[in-house]
């Protein structure tokens, strides 16, 4: 069974705006519309789109603090927003820009409150406390307030704070969001080995495309409310027109080559550039240049996923 | 349970770490409570028996007065404030996030830091007034019992008031001028201005069975003996009707002001 499923939802939303002395206008903006997709429980799933895209409102929709205007939702075999505060103690949400800690509070006493808030049994509690403590190295930290700690620091203080409930779900929003390469990479590992573990399904929204790449199987792209792929990484860079480019080094100066399949882009002395459709291979191109040129060596170039995203947004 | 427990702790702890303004408001509350001891004695000696009152009963209520100042906080702060910049900012949304209600949450975290002025703001300079001045004390367990159940009552009213001014700050991005009428208002309705036992015929009655009366009269009234039996029943009974009421105003402004974050995104 899939833990969230979502048909053809919809979140419209009324704006009001002032249109003369006192006259208002009403119009509709819509948030989402026709979102559908489902995700299994255990997967890592990125979901990513430019700002205003639409993927707040979806978070949101997906914890039950927003009602969706039309559509089907379940996540955890709930209604979220009927049954917002049971489905809270089975997730957990992880803001990289805002914390779910308290300022004033050592890390200790937060996670305390947090064990009531969740009702935590004090078993799993210590257990959860334990682990975290140590794979996150916040050993020396949980007697600090939580306004003296690094951003580094209090980033792994709130993934600790969002898993002592062990929830079935982890949303992440910007997680990595001004943390340092090192940091970065940590909290990176740390996530998938807990993916690997406990299974815990991770929904990961972002901007780093890099986050995407190092933990997600799957990634959604939304844009203007809708979902504009939905699929395997490696897909995405094949899918939406992306190109792969071969660059050929010749022999001597030639002109454009002229193999099936692939164009030649450019040409600077015996340097040549040759694109072809990601989603074929590059076996017949390089036996084909192979054959009618001489060559003295031969690179592959993937495309970059930013500029496959930014076609997909264009495209939206 | 423990959890409203765990969060009042925790805010009464807060507060208890701003020792130097403790002591500088305790200070304050008893200059005050000497001033007005004084004013109020010229008073009743012009006019004996004034509301009722005899002369012991009107310095007695100076100084309840200034013990209730910053327990009930008639003129602001506490955890609105902050609650009231958390959807500001936006935050307020994590707090959604959370498996628990955000009033009771907040209202916990009042009573916490009530406690603690009760203990220091409250209890210290009633026992100068004692010291300075003939002060009465309750006639009873019973009526301390009422005493305090009405002094959290208060609280809990001052605690939708102060919300609800909070709360239009998200509206009106500024609420200096709700918070300044707020503030004139609960001087003046609460008794904290001169008692509402002297408030002329009319008004009296009027102010009497407004939600500021909780503040510091219907207390007052309990301490000084001037409530008794079905009064003291009734002048509770009054208080939970408005504290009742005026939580469910602030659920409803609640749910509409963070209606509004949920939207604007963030």
């Amino acid at each position: 069974m899939s833990i969230i499923e979502a048909r053809d939802l919809e979140r419209t939303f009324a704006v009001r705006r002032r249109a003369g002395r006192l006259r208002r206008e009403r119009s509709t903006v819509h948030a989402v519309r026709d979102l559908s997709f489902s995700i299994e429980a255990g997967e890592m799933v990125g979901y990513i789109g430019p700002n205003g895209a639409g993927k707040s409102t979806t978070i949101k929709m997906l914890t039950g603090i927003l009602v969706p205007t039309a559509g089907h939702l379940r996540v955890a075999g709930l209604d979220p927003s009927a049954r917002r505060t049971e489905l809270a103690r089975r997730i957990g949400v992880v803001f990289g820009q805002r914390t779910t800690l308290w300022w004033d509070l050592p890390l200790r006493d937060s996670f305390e409150l947090l064990q009531r808030i969740y009702r935590v049994p004090p078993a799993t509690y210590r257990r959860n406390l334990d682990r975290y403590v140590e794979l996150l190295a916040l050993g020396d930290l949980l007697d600090t307030p939580v306004r003296q700690l690094s951003l580094g620091q209090r980033m792994r203080g709130d993934i600790t704070a969002a898993l002592l409930h062990d929830p079935d779900i982890l949303y992440l929003d910007e997680p990595t969001i001004g943390l340092d390469v090192v940091s970065k990479g940590r909290l990176r590992e740390f996530l998938r080995a807990l993916n690997d573990e406990r299974g815990t399904t991770l929904l990961l929204t972002t901007h780093d495309l890099q986050d995407i790449e190092a933990l997600c199987s799957r990634v959604m792209v939304v844009d203007h409310g809708t979902l504009v792929f939905d699929g395997p990484l490696a897909g995405l860079r094949s899918g939406g027109g992306a190109r792969r480019t071969l660059v050929v080094d010749l022999v001597d100066e030639a002109p454009p080559i002229d193999v099936p399949g692939a164009s030649t882009d450019r040409v600077e002395g015996p340097r040549q550039w040759l694109s072809f459709p990601a989603d074929a291979s590059a076996a017949p191109v390089v036996a084909a240049v192979a054959a009618a040129y001489d060559v003295a060596d031969l690179s592959l170039q993937e495309p970059a996923i930013e500029d496959v995203i930014r076609e997909l947004y264009a495209g939206g | 349970m423990s959890l409203w427990l765990a969060i009042a702790r925790r805010a009464f702890r807060r507060y208890s770490t701003y020792r130097a303004a403790t002591l500088s408001g305790i200070f304050t509350n008893c200059v005050f409570g000497v001033i007005y001891s004084y004013v109020y004695l010229a008073v009743w000696a012009a006019a004996p028996g004034a509301g009722g009152y005899s002369s012991q009963d009107a310095v007695t209520y100076v100084w309840l007065g200034q013990a209730l100042i910053m327990t009930v906080a008639l003129w602001g702060g506490g955890t609105t404030e902050e609650l009231a910049e958390r959807i500001r900012t936006g935050d307020v949304v994590i707090d959604l996030y959370r498996p628990v209600g955000l009033i009771g949450w907040y209202l916990a975290g009042d009573l916490g830091r009530a406690a603690y002025h009760l203990l220091t703001r409250g209890l210290v300079p009633l026992l100068v007034g004692a010291l300075l001045f003939d002060i009465s004390a309750p006639d009873g367990p019973v009526t301390a019992v009422a005493v305090l159940l009405s002094v959290a009552l208060a609280v809990v009213v001052s605690f939708t008031m102060r919300f609800l001014v909070a709360a239009l700050a998200f509206w009106l991005l500024d609420a200096t001028g709700p918070r300044l009428l707020a503030v004139v208002l609960a001087t003046f309705l609460s008794g904290m201005a001169v008692p509402l036992v002297i408030f002329p015929d009319g008004l009296r009655e009027v102010a009497l069975v407004l939600p500021w009366a909780s503040f510091l009269q219907t207390p007052a009234d309990i301490w000084l003996g001037e409530r008794t039996g079905w009064s003291t029943l009734g002048g509770l009974g009054l208080q939970v009707f408005w504290a009742g009421a005026l939580l469910a105003l602030c659920a409803v402004v609640l749910t509409r002001a963070t209606r509004k974050v949920v939207v604007q995104g963030g």
